[in-house]
């Protein structure tokens, strides 16, 4: 845990100091909590269905609820979201259909992106959140890109970008900084982070201890926050959100957070950092933090713990019942939306494979290596 | 009609689409003020205004990750990539971003851009200003990949490209940015991508070539016209997607193939068009499918007009195809 300062709004004890409390609806703040808890349901149900072999592949957010929830609920669902693979709850917040998540985890004919990507490289224009891809930070300079053109069209949107501490290495977390900063971009980018970039710590990741202290060189405000406090997150983001609307350019977000499991289900971290750490940072575990500050505001008992718990394992256990009774996308989709219209050659390569006679390889692929 | 050079039919189809099409943006390094280092973009910024024709900051990478993106939220940008040598910081957002958008958001967000790029040698231009890096984009999937070898060309192909649904690769031979002068008509002017053109008809071989090696290829067939063979060019004018019936026909007609790049010759795009011919058309073929292509050495400086294919090297290319 490193020493320096970020805002904090929420103490170890649930309690908020004076003047520092967003004061957010009672319903709302229910409804953040649900989401949150509802996230970390749909990792652990995930991380099962990963080890029974009936999903391939995963990348859970736990401990990280806080930063992503907490900062996307800073938008309005009208502004666009440029997501990393660690932000699921995201899709949660804003009311995307859980079909379409879980679809996407088994590549079935239910999911959004027809079986092409690994598993929570999630695509949903309804929501605003850009498709995900696996390469680190390219994302980062698209949220520029989408911001300048929002500009440009005078249209008074925010793009909000998310990536890790190890994307602050990338070209495009420099790119897309830059881009952003000249052309005072209405765009949040949002660094989460987590301390470990796979097995790499933050200390071999960066020269600087602190990630918002890059924002400084790109000439904008650079703000570090307590990650795993939703309260904090929401306030410091509303801000830079608010700035990028009134036409005052980017903000860097630094979000002080915590990858509380595997970098993914194929990773161990057990290898490469002590039970010691791990231990206290579960004890700062974002949902539980918020559950306190609930509790002092009364609106959190036993019974809607209960509740909120069972209603999401319910939500997502029916899903899966759902999509796994679906199929696989067709062959054929595997030759579209290459391009809008099907050119002759992949035509070609269609009808070859098609009229292929006899049983197809055994689909024996299992990741990881 | 007007006669004009390829520079300026390539910026008079820019102008000509961004007065059709607002969403139409160009950007890239000093392509305002200053209309773009061949002045492609001359003009552009006064025209339409620093929203729609801005200068960046110099980052390829940035270039292209941005203009993906823009196309995201619906514009129509042109990215120009100042030299293709210098493309490849953004090699990663338009191998793994704009060409994969379509594919694995399973058609819900798309990426319609030009990046056009000057492209090619002959021009004392070293290492870093002459390359043809074609073959790259073409091994991608999701890019269809233009390049014209004429003044009209440039002009319809560009249009064609600005208002098409995917990702284009627009590659225009700086060689013969100027030296090529013919009439181009005025206003609307689309070339279809995915149709070849017969730039010259002939009956003994075809030779196929694209970009600059169009013209080269001309003087070799007035060369072997005077050995009594009479050479059919094909110029595919878009390599993804391709004219395969136009080229095969032409090869199925002349019974000889001659396939002419300026690229490194090992797995450039023109091992492709052997490749195609060789597989569709081997029974009508009387001779061996020949590549001229530049040699698999970085390109040079000094020496660079013995690199580039020539028309003595295609006339003996030529010859080759009849000695069977």
């Amino acid at each position: 845990m490193t020493a320096t300062k970020y805002l904090s709004v929420i103490d170890k004890d649930g309690k908020v100091a004076k003047g520092k409390d967003p004061n957010l609806d009672a319903e709302e703040l229910r409804r953040l909590y649900r989401v949150m808890v509802t996230t970390r349901v749909m990792d652990e149900r995930a991380l099962v269905l990963q080890r029974q072999g009936r999903i391939g592949f995963y990348v859970p957010a736990t401990g990280q609820e806080a930063s992503h929830i907490g900062s996307a609920y800073a938008l309005r669902d009208s502004d666009w979201i440029f997501p990393s693979y660690r932000q699921p709850g995201i899709p949660l917040l804003r009311g995307a259909k859980i079909d379409h998540l879980i679809a996407e985890w088994y590549g079935y004919e239910g999911d959004i992106c027809k079986g092409r990507q690994m598993p929570v490289h999630y695509s949903l224009r309804s929501i605003h959140f850009v498709s995900v891809s696996s390469p680190i930070g390219t994302q980062i300079s698209h949220a520029a890109g989408c911001a300048m053109a929002m500009r440009m069209r005078k249209h008074d949107g925010v793009a909000m970008t998310y990536f890790g501490d190890g994307a602050t290495s990338s070209n495009d977390f420099h790119s897309g900084l830059n881009f952003a900063a000249v052309y005072r971009a209405p765009v949040v980018f949002v660094c989460e982070n987590n301390h470990w970039a796979i097995s790499v710590p933050v200390s071999a990741q960066s020269g600087t201890e602190e990630m918002a202290v890059k924002a400084e060189a790109y000439g904008m405000p650079g703000v570090r926050v307590d990650g795993n406090d939703v309260l904090a997150v929401y306030r410091v983001c509303k801000e830079a959100v608010e700035r990028a609307r009134r036409g005052e350019g980017p903000t860097l977000v630094e979000t002080v957070t915590f990858r509380m499991g595997p970098h993914s289900s194929s990773d161990d971290p057990s290898k490469y950092r002590d039970a010691a750490t791990v231990e206290q940072w579960k004890r700062r575990d974002p949902i539980q933090r918020f559950q306190r500050y609930l509790q002092q505001r009364r609106l959190w008992n036993e019974a809607f713990e209960k509740e909120c718990q069972e209603s999401a394992r319910a939500t997502i256990n029916e899903a899966i019942k759902r999509v796994e009774a679906t199929n696989k996308p067709a062959p054929r989709t595997m030759f579209e939306d290459v391009y809008m219209t099907m050119p002759p050659h992949l035509q070609e390569q269609m009808q070859d494979l098609l009229s292929l006679e006899g049983p197809a390889a055994a689909d024996e692929g299992a990741f990881p290596l | 009609m007007t006669v004009m050079t390829l520079i300026q039919a390539v910026n008079d189809a820019l102008k000509h689409e961004m007065r059709r099409d607002d969403r139409v943006v160009v950007f890239g390094e000093d392509v305002g003020v200053k209309g773009g280092v061949f002045l492609a973009t001359e003009g552009l910024q006064a025209e339409f205004g620093k929203d729609r024709c801005f200068d960046t900051p110099l980052s390829e990478c940035g270039i292209i990750g941005t203009a993906v993106g823009m196309a995201l939220y619906g514009l129509r940008p042109i990215p120009e990539i100042q030299f293709l040598d210098f493309i490849y910081p953004a090699f990663d957002q338009i191998v793994s971003e704009a060409a994969k958008m379509r594919y694995r958001s399973g058609g819900e967000y798309t990426c319609p851009m030009v990046i056009r790029s000057p492209y090619g040698g002959g021009i004392k231009g070293g290492h870093y200003h002459s390359q043809s890096a074609e073959a790259y984009f073409c091994h991608t999937p999701g890019l269809k990949v233009v390049i014209p070898s004429t003044p009209a060309d440039a002009k319809g192909l560009l249009i064609a490209s600005i208002r098409d649904e995917d990702p284009v690769m627009f590659l225009e031979p700086k060689r013969i940015y100027r030296t090529l002068k013919q009439e181009v008509p005025e206003g609307e002017h689309v070339v279809p991508i995915g149709k070849g053109r017969i730039v010259r008809e002939g009956k003994d071989a075809t030779v196929i070539a694209y970009g600059a090696m169009v013209g080269i290829c001309e003087q070799a067939a007035e060369l072997a016209a005077k050995e009594g063979r009479s050479v059919e060019i094909v110029d595919p004018r878009t390599l993804v997607p391709l004219d395969e019936p136009l080229i095969l026909d032409s090869v199925r007609k002349t019974g000889r193939c001659v396939v002419v790049y300026e690229a490194p010759r090992t797995c450039g795009y023109g091992a492709e068009l052997a490749a195609i011919v060789a597989e569709k058309a081997i029974e009508y073929l009387e001779g061996p499918i020949v590549r001229v292509a530049g040699f698999d050495t970085p390109f040079p400086y000094t020496l660079d007009n013995l690199y580039m294919p020539d028309a003595r090297r295609v006339l003996r290319g030529i010859q080759k195809t009849f000695q069977w």
